[in-house]
């Protein structure tokens, strides 16, 4: 089958698509972008966290049929994505490197090992700032914990994200 | 000690930026964070075919018969190989005895062995045509533990071993045996005011690391073949890769793809022949992604353990003696399992000083999944067990856990049961002190305006108490791991540096074999150069076999090795560069002539501060480049009766304290806490440093309240292969971890470092366990815990 949907922002197509596959498989293996991750594909891992429609998801459990007309945002459009928020305003951290402010967190912060779970960590933790610019620490946990990490312990994490709280509400 | 133990003083480099001891930034981190860095799982080439796996269903069975045709039928099917289709008569491997075979010659040893492999053109066509081949399985009795392996009627595992370990065993179906035997036990135990014994049990635990198993093999035009993988060890694979190819090893080319982590799980081939296999057979590039699934099928696992120990101390709490049992379960191959026995035996009785030890470790073979090396190897289990053990003692002694284990701590100058003298900084009882020392999380802290926060009690989300039942408990525990390869092994790693003028400006460059898995040592190889050759810029080389071998990234031996041989090659640079510089501009100055001389900023300075020349001008159009192999101070091999020698190369110690809060009607444990003090000699990067620490902190959690393979006892069958059924612990689930870093410089090292990944991971478990004991009043002798165990209290 032919899937027409939105991925960060640009029209894509997808033919000779099984019915069987993932959204993720349709990211990674059809259309060039594998930042997000095949940690487990069981929906258990995050790694593969994606926005549809704004929604954070697990890509593996999205069957690619069901994305037809809709928006997916991935890690590979965060930065886009922040420079839309940010349209107008001062310089942000990681904007000359083409970051998003929370990418370079997880980069200053020491958030990064690894990294298979960084992408949809990013994803997901970008997604909760959106709602909650000033979260507390069970706030965090509560929106990442659907997000494996094996290297950091997560300690790493949570400072990131702090971090890009903080940088955020200094900005104003 | 006002000179011993302080950090290492640094005079070239030290006025450099960027170089060691500063927390610089990976130089992979950006193409991490944007998703463009290509794991291997993200490999793909014009044509390219997916490889799969057909893996037993059975866990003991002799293979009748394998039927393929209907496989091979499948449209869009390229090939499917067995046994039978191998090309050389090499048709095993492994990492110290070649006992695996790449693919099941007539009959399986454990579930999900390998037994055919198919390759196609879409993962799904592979998937579907490998569930088409027929295999007549004949199933034979398992053998699944210390019993079944050793009775009198015992299935033998392997017939016909003719490994080096097997003139030594007491029987074919143990693996390794080393005994440490020191001192009178007989005598030490009639001084002994109190004896506790005990009986503990470990589980399995998995590596669990989220980058699948995957790589991408290419045929080349000379009939050789390039590997794109991600593993531990290039070199490691290559030589165990190649002869069952039948190719030289300089016609099989590897390069490290990117690694989703390793935690040991990658020292073992996985299904690097594989690909190969079907990419020479095919003409065409294949990959192999596993998905979790098989992950669970695909990597050895770390060995669960049946631990007998006994403890004797005086009633002023000094240890008498320690008699123990290690019986670790290797599954169907050896794996690691005769260096996991090593390190069991020789640091079973953990960081402490004790005159009279009567140790014996063992390793079986058994058709439960093969074990091997996961971080803390061999001495995990051990430090479980007598850190339960020392408990027990302080209770019976009414003496309190810490000072009792300050008691009896070792220091540098103590003897190790193998008669090793620990000739660098051992701060036992410091380590234990700072945790101790700490202020406590405060009490009750899911208390808040509007009720309670159930994130923050046992249960979490399940809100299934809002404190009711709720009880908090604190323990303690200190460990005590090796660093580097032991036994004698030849340890070494190479590392080629070149430094040129580009874009104006002198550039080193880095390139070593070194598996970057996440750790940071492309950052810290990166550092070393800065410090070395006094330059702002480093490239750090992709990893590859066309250097020599950087040896395994494991054993917390990288930064110490590779990044000691990285030091090295920057040594002979700077010397090289130096003979350049005199010969150029000797006469334009007299203190060329001297020595002392150090590159700082891009420039040749005097020790004095004085610049003579720029590294632009002493460089000129010139390449320097240096090669070398580089190794640690030599060890020796336990004696095989006695287990004396020096057979370590370093040790390294971690402590933890635990705070955990216990729902004790619902068997649930949240774990407050979990605070950690650790030497590592110098922290080179001190932001991964604590980003180690806290990471293998992190896993011992796991070990101690969630992580466990389950095997059925009856069918040697894996009963949870996914991460639904083997739980890893989430952000939720792990507390607050604050890390204390000591830098006590150990004199033998580069910079006066101790490898720093693996300690953490010992003492967390046992600390997690002794504030369960702590809030419970149970005994639990085994982990992980279940909330079970806590409300029958049994485990």
């Amino acid at each position: 089958m032919r899937i027409d949907f939105t991925v960060n922002g640009r029209p894509r197509e997808a033919d000779d698509v099984w019915e069987g596959e993932s959204l993720l498989y349709v990211l990674r293996e059809r259309l060039g972008l594998p930042g997000s991750k095949n940690a487990c594909e069981q929906g258990e891992c995050g790694s593969c966290t994606v926005r549809l429609d704004g929604v954070p998801v697990c890509s593996c459990l999205v069957a690619a049929g069901q994305v037809q007309g809709r928006e997916v945002v991935t890690v590979e459009g965060l930065a886009d994505l922040a420079g839309q928020r940010s349209r107008g305003a001062v310089a942000r951290p990681g904007e000359d490197t083409g970051l998003s402010p929370l990418q370079q967190a997880f980069l200053d912060a020491g958030a990064v090992q690894c990294g298979f779970c960084t992408p949809g960590l990013l994803v997901a933790a970008d997604e909760m700032l959106e709602r909650h610019p000033d979260p507390s620490d069970a706030d965090i946990r509560e929106a990442l914990s659907g997000n494996l990490c094996r290297c950091t312990g997560y300690e790493k994490i949570m400072d990131a994200v702090r971090l890009a709280a903080a940088r955020r509400a200094e900005r104003g | 000690m006002p000179a011993k133990g302080m950090p290492t003083t640094l005079t070239q480099g030290s006025g450099t930026k960027g170089g060691i001891g500063e927390s610089t930034l990976r130089p992979d981190g950006a193409l991490k964070v944007t998703g463009e860095f290509a794991y291997s799982s993200d490999l793909w080439h014009e044509d390219m075919l997916w490889g799969q796996i057909l893996r037993s269903t059975v866990a003991h069975a002799e293979i009748a018969s394998i039927d393929a045709s209907e496989a091979l039928a499948v449209p869009g099917v390229y090939a499917v190989m067995t046994y039978d289709d191998l090309p050389t008569g090499v048709r095993n491997y492994g990492l110290e005895i070649r006992d695996t075979p790449v693919l099941a010659h007539g009959k399986v040893r454990h579930h999900g062995e390998p037994v055919a492999i198919v390759a196609a053109d879409h993962p799904e066509t592979a998937r579907r045509a490998a569930a088409r081949i027929r295999v007549d399985y004949r199933e034979l009795p398992v053998v699944t533990d210390e019993a079944s392996a050793l009775a009198p009627d015992a299935a033998l595992v392997h017939e016909n071993r003719d490994d080096h370990h097997i003139a030594r065993v007491p029987h074919p179906n143990i693996v390794h045996r080393q005994p440490v035997v020191r001192g009178d036990v007989a005598s030490a135990r009639e001084r002994a005011d109190v004896i506790v014994e005990g009986e503990y049990t470990f589980g399995m635990q998995d590596q669990a690391f989220l980058g699948p198993e995957s790589g991408l093999a290419v045929p080349e035009e000379d009939g050789g073949v390039h590997l794109y993988v991600a593993t531990q060890w290039l070199h490691s694979d290559l030589r165990q890769i190649a002869p069952v190819l039948g190719l030289p090893e300089d016609r099989v080319r590897m390069t490290l793809a990117g690694v989703g982590g390793a935690f040991g799980g990658r020292e073992d081939l996985s299904m690097q022949i594989h690909a190969c296999l079907l990419a020479l057979r095919t003409g065409k590039p294949v990959k192999i992604v596993y998905n979790r699934f098989e992950s669970f099928f695909g990597h050895v696992h770390r060995h669960p353990a049946k631990l007998h120990y006994e403890h004797g101390a005086t009633a002023d709490g000094r240890l008498t003696h320690v008699k123990a049992r290690i019986v670790l379960d290797g599954g169907a191959y050896a794996s690691s399992s005769p260096a996991v026995v090593g390190n069991a035996a020789s640091l079973g009785v953990g960081p402490y000083a004790v005159d009279a030890v009567d140790v014996e470790a063992v390793a079986l073979y058994t058709n439960n999944p093969p074990c091997g090396a996961m971080r803390g190897f061999g001495a995990v289990q051990a430090c479980f067990a007598y850190e339960a053990q020392m408990d027990r003692l302080a209770a019976r002694l009414g003496l309190d856990p810490v000072e009792f284990r300050q008691l009896n701590a070792m220091e540098q100058g103590t003897l190790m049961p193998t008669g090793q003298p620990v000739d660098s900084p051992a701060p036992v009882a410091e380590l234990l002190r700072r945790v101790k020392a700490r202020p406590m999380p405060p009490e009750r802290q899911w208390e808040s305006g509007e009720g309670a926060d159930v994130r923050r009690l046992p249960g979490g989300l399940s809100n299934t108490t809002h404190g009711e039942g709720v009880v908090r408990g604190v323990g303690y525990a200190v460990g005590i791991k090796n660093v580097g390869f032991s036994e004698g092994f030849d340890d070494y790693s190479t590392a080629r540096v070149r430094l040129e003028v580009a874009g104006g400006e002198p550039v080193a460059a880095v390139h070593t074999a070194m598996a970057e898995v996440g750790q940071g040592g492309v950052t810290v190889h990166a550092q070393i150069a800065r410090t070395e050759l006094g330059v702002a810029r480093v490239t750090v080389h992709p990893a590859d076999t066309r250097v020599g071998s950087a040896g395994s990234t494991s054993a917390s031996r990288q930064t110490y090795v590779t990044g000691g041989a990285v030091r090295n090659a920057c040594e002979l640079v700077r010397e090289k560069v130096l003979e350049l510089g005199r010969r150029k501009l000797g006469p334009s100055h007299p203190a060329w002539a001297g020595a002392g001389l150090l590159l700082e900023g891009g420039k040749v300075v005097t020790d004095g501060g004085e610049v003579l020349a720029d590294l632009v001008d002493v460089l000129g159009d010139e390449a320097v480049e240096a090669e070398e192999e580089w190794r640690h101070r030599p060890t020796e091999p336990f004696d095989p009766r006695t287990g004396q020698g020096d057979g370590h190369v370093q040790y390294s110690f971690a402590a933890h304290r635990a705070v955990v809060e216990v729902d004790t009607e619902l068997g649930l444990v949240k774990v407050v806490e979990l605070a950690c003090a650790q030497d590592v000699g110098k922290a080179l990067n001190p932001l991964s440093v604590t980003g180690q620490i806290q990471g293998g902190t992190a896993q011992g959690l796991g070990m101690a309240v969630m992580e466990e393979i389950v095997v059925d006892p009856r069918t040697a069958k894996v009963r949870n292969p996914s991460f639904t059924d083997y739980l890893v612990p989430t952000i939720l689930d792990t507390p607050a971890i604050p890390v204390d870093v000591l830098e006590l410089a150990d004199d033998h090292a580069p910079y006066g470092l101790r490898g720093v990944g693996e300690a953490p991971t010992l003492s967390s478990t046992p600390a997690v366990l002794a504030a369960i004991r702590d809030a419970t009043g149970l005994e639990l002798s085994r982990t992980p815990v279940r909330p079970e165990h806590l409300t029958t209290g049994t485990g």
